[in-house]
């Protein structure tokens, strides 16, 4: 048996997002839920988010973020032949959005296939990417975090509906091709916490998104700063020469808690939540793709990324921006 | 060997000025988290853990509802370092 030789290295060769345009406010979910936009603010940092309508779909907004994604890194649907979609609110186990995400891209033919590890899917995907990239079993691989958390969202439940939102994010992960050029993605630091898969969950197929906030927010204040910073040791870069740190936005009180831990400055700390709510596996692409837009951030600066959610999973690396 | 009822307010202070930006001075006994100082359940979590780092007392978010002063800490503290 034989065995194809892959690239020496992984990189991202762009992002690309997608946010509905119906924006929600605090004081809109205050009309409905017993709730404020101080209480909201104060407590998880969010200021508002955007809502999917009812005709539009995750495969909509993946195909969306993807599209972008696709039209910045240069290529054409061709090039592709991998598509990852990270999503935990597929509206149906079966058929996977991967495949009809691809083809309504017009990529043809490629290995698709969905992935669940819910906030932390979009790490979990690009270091599948990555490593399906150096394996050889791909070359170039799109990736998608897309969710529409608002249709597993109980809407009178003043601790969940506050909180999740609607969005995709998405990446094209390529080779490194120049000699001597550096890897853009870095070792994947990963993990699970089994015994803890109560504390954020949709029970059964008839439930809603449940979540413990105090016992999650304590376990993402406590376990997550060592991944982050093993994250960076495997990368060989230190937490403070980063350029920018993006955390999944859960909240932005575990944000804020975490960048404290590592000792990273709040002004290198992505806040997307503000305007996006917590997006679970489309926020930290979406938020990337944001700050690439607003020029916060620039080519050939390193980024550490940190999934973390339901599960419960997580997992962290260092990249570089594209 | 159990820690004085000073030692614990002093560590305390220090916990509270870096996790919510109150002046450790202004940490005293009598002080309610959330009337006085301004700290809210989820920094009570945060507070919690920093605690346990530094006393080596663990305090559960069943106990931190009951918690409510300055001074209910630094007995709790106290008490569980003597039975530890």
């Amino acid at each position: 048996m034989r065995l194809e030789h892959g690239a020496a290295g992984a990189r991202i060769l762009a992002f690309g997002g997608y946010q509905p345009s119906n924006v929600v406010t605090n004081d809109d979910l205050a009309k409905t839920v017993d709730t404020s936009d101080e209480w909201i603010r104060s407590r998880v940092g969010i200021v508002s988010r955007r809502i999917a309508g009812p005709e539009e779909t995750l495969a909509d907004m993946a195909v969306a973020a993807g599209g972008k994604a696709l039209a910045s890194s240069g290529l054409s649907p061709a090039d592709i032949d991998l598509v990852v979609v990270a999503t935990c609110t597929p509206e149906s186990p079966i058929p996977n959005v991967s495949a009809t995400v691809a083809h309504r891209l017009g990529i043809s033919a490629p290995g698709a296939y969905d992935l669940n590890a819910a906030c932390a899917g979009f790490c979990y995907a690009l270091a599948s990417a990555s490593d399906a990239v150096r394996a050889g079993t791909a070359r170039h691989v799109l990736v998608i975090g897309a969710e529409k958390l608002s249709s597993w969202l109980d809407w009178t439940d003043r601790s969940t509906c506050i909180i999740f939102a609607d969005g995709a994010g998405a990446a094209v992960v390529g080779p490194v091709t120049e000699p001597g050029q550096r890897p853009g993605i870095g070792p994947v630091a990963w993990g699970s916490a089994g015994d803890m898969a109560d504390k954020i969950c949709i029970a059964d197929r008839n439930s809603l998104i449940f979540q413990e906030g105090q016992a999650v927010f304590r376990w993402a204040t406590t376990e997550l700063h060592p991944v982050a910073q093993a994250a960076c040791d495997r990368a060989g870069v230190a937490p403070q020469d980063l350029d920018v740190f993006v955390p999944h936005q859960a909240n932005l009180r575990i944000v804020e808690a975490i960048a404290r831990k590592l000792r990273i400055p709040q002004a290198r700390v992505a806040d997307d939540i503000i305007e996006a709510g917590n997006t679970s596996s489309a926020s930290i692409p979406l938020a990337l793709s944001r700050m690439i837009e607003r020029n916060e951030i620039s080519s050939g600066q390193h980024a550490l990324l940190l999934g973390f959610g339901a599960g419960l999973s997580y997992a962290a690396q260092v990249i570089t921006v594209p | 060997m159990a820690m004085s009822e000073q030692e614990i307010l002093a560590g305390l202070g220090e916990i509270i000025e870096e996790i919510a930006g109150v002046p450790a001075d202004q940490v005293t006994p009598d002080k309610s988290f959330v009337d006085d100082l301004d700290i809210d359940s989820l920094s009570m979590v945060e507070i919690a853990v920093a605690a346990q780092d530094k006393f080596g007392v663990e305090i559960p978010d069943d106990e931190l509802k009951n918690l409510k002063t300055v001074k209910d800490v630094v007995l709790f503290v106290q008490r569980s370092g003597v039975s530890a």
